[in-house]
C-alpha cells in the first residue's frame, strides 16, 4: 500500500484521471500473455504525454518504487508482470504518430502507437514498415522495440532492431536521453539505441522512437508446398537459401498444426502431410516471377509431394490466413498454451523439429510446431492445462529440455519473445556467467536503486 | 448481503469457460470501449481476469467487479475476434446474473424489470400514456431523421436526440394475425420485439407487407413480451425467465416453419441466449425454437429467394448499411440485408468505412454511460456521413435509435431505415404503378 500522500503526489504530477488505485483496476495490470502467476501492482499510472511520463518515472525513483512499463501487455515472457508493491506505467495514452516523412523515409512515433496502425499509416503514404509480429493488431511500438519483436518477414527484412534509427528515452531520473537520428547514417556517441532495443524496460523508458521505412515491394507471390517427410521440408529451406533466394516469408507447419488448422478453419490443407512450407517472394515483378519459378523447382527437386501457387490476391490471402490461424487453432485444443520460441541456425531445423517431437513423446505432451523456418525461429507450442499440477511439471521439464537442445545445436533461448521472467534463470546457460555479471554492472550503473523492471532478463543480483 | 463463499461457489460454475482465455490481449484490437479509454478493465481480457480473481479469492470487491462488468456493450466484437474461442458474452451474462443475485438489483432497475418489463400489458399501458404526453416534453429537431429533444432539462434524456414513441404501436395496428401459407408455401411466426412495437411499428408493417406480397403465411400472437435482453443483461434472471416462458407459450402451439424477427437483438437473444441461460425446465423448448429462428432479411433471401441479381442503379439514391453487432458478429448475417437493399433499384449501396464497427448503443450501456456511448456513436456517424448517403439502413432497431441520435446531433439530414423497409418500398411502388 502506498501512503495517501504519495498517491496525491502522483495525481498532482501525472494527472488526477491518470492514476488508478482501486483494487479491481490494479488487478487488470497484473499479467501479460505469458502463463505465469499474476502479481498485482500497488499503483497504476497512465500518463497522457511526455512530461507526465517523465515525472512518473522520477517519482518512482525518488520513492524507491519498482516501475514496470506496459504497452499492450502481450509479451510472452512475463516482461510486464510487476514485482509486488510496484508501479505499472501504461503507455497507451502516448499514441500519436508524430511524423511520417515520405521524402526521407522515416517516422517518429510515441511508444504507445499500435504496430498495425502505424504500418497502415505508412502504407497509406506508399511506405513499408516490415516488422509484423503476430500480435501487431494490438502490440505497441514501444513494446516491439523493448522486446526486439520479429514476425513473419524476418528472413528478408529483419526484425524491429533493424528499423530503429533513433530513440528518445527517460533515464531512471526522468531525464531525457537522445540517441541516433533521422539520418540514414549517424556516428555520434555510443550506440545507446543498440543497448536499449530488447532491454524490456530495465534500462530506460522510451518516449519517442524514430523508425526507418522502406519502399513497398511492387509484387508478391505466395505458394504452399506439401511434404510427406518433415526432413524434406527442412532440406528445401536450406536449398532455397543456398540458391541465394531470399523469400520475404518462409514458414513451416508440422502435421499436428496442419490438422489443428484444418479442423478449425477448413481451408483445405492436406491433413496427412508431414509438413508444409508457406512461401512468399516479393519485389520487382520480373524478379518475383523468376524467384517463384526457381523456388517451385527447388521444392520439387527436394521431394515436395505437391505445390500450390496462389494465382490471385484472394488465394494469397487464403495461404496467409492458414498460417495466421495456426495459433488460434492450437489454442482451442486445451486451456493453456505455452508458446516457445527457441531458435537455431537454419541448417539445424530438421534436428530441432526432431528433438521437439522426441521431447513431446518423452514427457507425454501435445506439442504443435510451426514457425519461421527461414530464420530458424520455431514455435513449439505446448498444449496443456495449467491446473493439472502433474502435467504442468512435465511441461516445465519439457521447456528446459527444449532450451538445452536449442543451445546444443548452437541456437538461442528466444528468437523474438524476449527473456522476461520466464527465461531469466536459463540465460546464464546461453551466455555464461561473465556476460550476466557484465550486464548486471551496466544495470547497476544506470539504475542504482534497481527500480526499472527489476527481475527481468538478468534476474535479481545476488 | 449473502455469504461471499456462496458467491465464490457460484463463480466456480464459470471456471471451465474462464480458463479458455489465454490472456493474449487480441481483444484489445476490436473493443469499442477500450478504444475510447485504453483501460484494461474495459476490455474482455481485463474483465475475465477480474472474474477469475473473484473466483480464486484474489479479489474481494464484488461491487467493483460488477461496475466494471457493466461497462461493456455486449457487442461480442471480442468474442468474434478471439483466437481461443472464449464465449465472452455467455460468461459476462452469467457473471452479471451471479453478481446481481449476490449484490441485489439496483432499486430502479428492479422496479422497471419486475413491474413493467415482466408484464407486457402494464408496459403497453404506460408506454401509450407516454406516447400521448410526449409532446409536452419533446420538441422535434430533425424531420429527416425523425428525432426530438427534451423541451426542458431532463436527467433521463440528457441532450439526446431521440426517436419518439409511435402514436399507434404495432399491437394496436395489428393485434394478431393468423394467415395460412400462400404462394411461398411457408408460414412464419412473427416475433415483434419492444422497440419495433413501440418505436418502429412501420418496420413491422413493412415486413408484414413483404411477407404477404410473397405469399408467406404469418402467425402473430397477441400479448407477446420483450425478448428479455434488458433484464438478463442486468442479471435479472427472474424477469428473463418469466419472459422466455411467456413467449414460448405464445408460440409453442402454433404450426409455423420458422420464427422471424426484424430485430437483430431479439433474434440473437432468442437463438443464443434463451437456450443457454434459461431455466432448465424451459431449455428443451427454447433450444427447439432457437433452431427455427431467423432474421427477417436472412429468411427473405435464403428461404423466399428474394433479391437475386438486381439491376442496381448506378446513380440512384445513395444508401449505406451498418452491420449491427447482433446480426453480423453474433449470427453471421451480413450479405442478406445487403441483397435486400440491392433488390430496390432506386438505391445505390455505398459501403461506409468500418461498416461493422459497433455503434455504441449496447442497450442499458447507453443509459449508464451516455458520454462514452456517444463518443463511440460519433465515430459511426462520421463513417456514415463520409459516404454522402441520403439513407442509412441497419437491421436492428436499437442501432437505429443510436444512429438517429448521433446523426441528428450532428445536424445531418440522413434517414435511418431498416432493410426490409427499403425492400418493401420497391414493390409498393411497383404495386402503385400497376
Ligand atoms: C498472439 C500473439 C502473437 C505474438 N506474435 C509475436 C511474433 O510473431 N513476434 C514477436 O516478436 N512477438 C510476438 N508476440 C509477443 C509480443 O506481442 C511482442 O513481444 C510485442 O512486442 C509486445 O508488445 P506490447 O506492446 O504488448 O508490450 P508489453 O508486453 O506491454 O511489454 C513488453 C516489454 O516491453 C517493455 N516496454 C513496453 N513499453 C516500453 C517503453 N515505452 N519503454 C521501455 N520499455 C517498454 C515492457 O516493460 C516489457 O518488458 C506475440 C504475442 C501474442 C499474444
Ligand atoms: S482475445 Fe480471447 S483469449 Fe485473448 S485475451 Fe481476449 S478473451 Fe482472452
Ligand atoms: S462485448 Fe464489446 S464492449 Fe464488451 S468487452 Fe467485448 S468488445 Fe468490449
Amino acid at each position: 500500500m502506498l501512503s495517501p500522500a504519495l498517491i496525491r503526489e502522483f495525481k498532482a504530477q501525472v494527472g488526477e484521471d491518470a492514476v488508478f488505485t482501486a483494487a479491481a483496476d490494479l488487478m487488470t495490470y497484473s499479467y501479460d500473455a505469458a502463463p505465469l502467476e499474476p502479481v498485482t501492482p500497488a499503483l497504476v499510472v497512465r500518463p497522457a504525454g511526455s512530461d507526465a511520463l517523465s515525472r512518473a518515472v522520477r517519482l518512482c525513483n525518488q520513492n524507491g518504487l519498482p516501475l514496470t512499463v506496459r504497452g499492450a501487455g502481450t509479451n510472452l515472457s512475463g516482461g510486464t508482470v510487476p514485482p509486488a508493491g510496484g508501479v505499472v506505467i501504461v503507455t497507451n495514452g502516448l499514441n500519436r504518430i508524430l511524423e511520417i516523412n515520405a521524402e526521407d523515409m522515416y517516422a517518429v512515433v510515441e511508444p504507445g502507437v499500435v504496430t498495425a496502425k502505424f504500418a497502415a499509416a505508412s502504407q497509406a503514404q506508399g511506405l513499408f514498415y516490415p516488422p509484423d509480429p503476430g500480435s501487431q493488431a494490438v502490440s505497441t511500438l514501444g513494446g516491439n522495440v523493448a522486446e526486439n519483436a520479429g514476425g513473419l518477414r524476418g528472413l528478408k527484412y529483419g526484425v524491429t532492431r533493424d528499423y530503429v534509427m533513433g530513440l528518445e528515452f527517460f533515464d531512471v531520473n526522468g531525464e531525457p536521453i537522445k540517441t541516433g537520428s533521422r539520418t540514414v547514417k549517424c556516428a555520434t556517441g555510443y550506440n545507446l539505441a543498440g543497448l536499449l532495443v530488447g532491454s524490456e524496460g530495465t534500462l530506460g523508458v522510451f518516449d519517442r522512437i524514430t523508425l526507418k521505412l522502406i519502399p513497398l515491394p511492387a509484387a508478391q507471390r505466395a505458394m504452399v508446398a506439401v511434404f510427406d517427410q518433415a526432413d524434406r521440408a527442412s532440406e528445401t529451406v536450406s536449398a532455397i537459401i543456398a540458391a541465394h533466394i531470399v523469400p520475404a516469408t518462409l514458414e513451416f507447419m508440422d502435421n499436428f498444426t496442419i490438422r489443428a488448422v484444418e479442423d478449425y478453419s477448413r481451408v483445405g490443407l492436406p491433413v496427412d502431410a508431414a509438413a508444409l512450407l508457406l512461401i512468399e517472394v516479393d519485389g520487382h515483378p520480373a524478379q518475383v516471377k523468376e524467384d517463384a519459378e526457381r523456388v517451385e523447382a527447388l521444392c520439387r527437386q527436394h521431394g515436395a509431394a505437391s505445390i500450390r501457387v496462389a494465382r490471385d490476391a484472394a488465394e494469397r490471402t487464403k495461404v496467409w490466413e492458414a498460417r495466421r490461424s495456426a495459433l488460434s487453432a492450437l489454442a482451442k485444443l486445451r486451456p493453456t498454451l505455452v508458446l516457445e520460441d527457441a531458435t537455431v541456425p537454419r541448417s539445424k531445423i530438421p534436428a530441432m523439429v526432431q528433438a521437439v517431437n522426441d521431447i513431446g513423446r518423452q514427457y507425454r505432451l501435445s506439442i504443435g510446431t510451426f514457425g519461421h523456418a527461414g530464420d530458424g525461429n520455431l514455435h513449439p507450442t505446448i498444449l496443456t492445462d495449467k491446473r493439472d499440477k502433474a502435467e504442468w511439471e512435465r511441461v516445465e521439464q519439457a521447456i528446459a529440455a527444449i532450451f538445452d537442445r536449442a543451445l546444443a545445436l548452437g541456437g538461442t533461448l528466444s528468437g523474438e519473445h524476449g527473456t522476461g521472467i520466464a527465461k531469466a534463470c536459463f540465460l546464464e546457460k546461453e551466455t555464461g556467467p561473465a556476460t550476466i555479471l557484465y550486464s548486471r554492472r551496466i544495470k547497476k550503473a544506470l539504475d542504482p536503486n534497481n527500480i526499472l523492471n527489476p527481475g527481468k532478463i538478468i534476474a535479481a543480483a545476488p | 448481503m449473502a455469504d461471499i463463499r456462496k458467491l465464490r461457489r457460484l463463480m466456480r460454475q464459470l471456471e471451465e469457460q474462464l480458463v479458455v482465455c489465454m490472456r493474449c490481449g487480441m481483444c484489445q484490437a476490436v473493443c469499442p470501449v477500450f478504444a475510447q479509454t485504453g483501460r484494461e478493465a474495459d476490455v474482455a481480457r481485463g474483465k475475465l481476469v477480474l472474474l477469475d480473481g473473484l473466483m480464486q479469492e484474489m479479489l474481494d470487491d464484488p461491487e467493483g467487479v460488477r461496475d466494471r462488468l457493466q461497462r461493456c456493450l455486449l457487442c461480442g466484437s471480442c468474442a468474434a475476434n478471439c483466437p481461443s474461442g472464449v464465449n465472452v458474452l455467455e460468461i459476462f451474462l452469467k457473471a452479471r446474473a451471479i453478481l446481481a443475485g449476490y449484490l441485489g438489483l439496483p432499486p430502479l432497475k428492479r422496479a422497471v424489470f419486475r413491474r413493467l418489463l415482466a408484464h407486457p400489458e402494464t408496459l403497453d399501458r404506460v408506454v401509450e400514456f407516454g406516447a400521448v404526453f410526449q409532446k409536452l416534453f419533446a420538441r422535434p429537431v430533425n424531420e429527416i431523421v425523425g428525432t426530438s429533444c427534451a423541451r426542458f432539462g431532463s436527467p433521463l434524456l440528457a441532450d439526446r436526440h431521440f426517436r419518439t414513441l409511435a402514436a399507434v404501436p404495432l399491437h394496436r395496428r395489428r393485434p394478431a394475425l393468423n394467415t395460412p401459407a400462400g404462394a411461398a408455401g411457408l408460414r412464419v411466426g412473427f416475433f415483434v420485439g419492444c422497440l419495433i412495437d413501440k418505436l418502429f411499428p412501420n418496420v413491422a408493417e413493412a415486413a408484414l407487407r413483404v411477407l404477404e406480397h410473397h405469399g408467406v403465411g404469418v402467425f402473430l400472437p397477441e400479448g407477446q413480451g420483450c425478448c428479455g435482453i434488458p433484464a438478463i443483461s442486468s442479471g435479472d434472471t427472474q424477469t428473463f425467465n418469466d419472459l422466455v416462458r411467456r413467449n414460448l407459450e405464445k408460440f409453442d402451439s402454433a404450426g409455423f416453419d420458422l420464427l422471424v424477427t426484424c430485430c437483430a437483438t431479439c433474434t440473437s437473444t432468442i437463438k443464443k441466449i434463451w437456450p443457454s441461460l434459461c431455466d432448465d425446465d424451459l431449455a428443451a423448448r427454447a433450444r427447439s425454437l432457437a433452431a427455427r429462428t431467423m432474421d427477417i432479411s436472412q429468411f427473405l433471401v435464403k428461404r423466399v429467394k428474394v433479391g437475386g441479381p438486381a439491376a442496381a442503379a448506378a446513380n440512384g439514391r445513395v444508401i449505406t448499411f451498418h452491420d449491427s453487432c447482433h446480426l453480423k458478429k453474433s449470427l453471421g448475417v451480413y450479405a442478406e440485408p445487403r441483397d435486400l437493399i440491392r433488390a430496390n433499384p432506386v438505391y445505390t449501396l455505398k459501403e461506409m468505412a468500418a461498416c461493422d464497427d459497433c455503434c455504441g448503443m449496447g442497450g442499458s450501456f447507453n443509459f449508464e454511460h451516455y458520454g462514452l456511448s456517444a463518443r463511440i456513436g460519433r465515430l459511426k456517424r462520421d463513417s456514415i456521413a463520409a459516404t454522402g448517403c441520403a439513407v442509412v439502413a441497419t437491421g436492428c432497431p436499437a442501432c437505429m435509435l443510436q444512429i438517429s441520435d448521433m446523426l441528428s446531433r450532428a445536424g445531418d439530414r440522413i434517414a435511418v431505415r431498416h432493410p426490409v423497409e427499403i425492400y418493401a418500398e420497391s414493390f409498393s411502388a411497383e404495386g402503385r404503378k400497376g
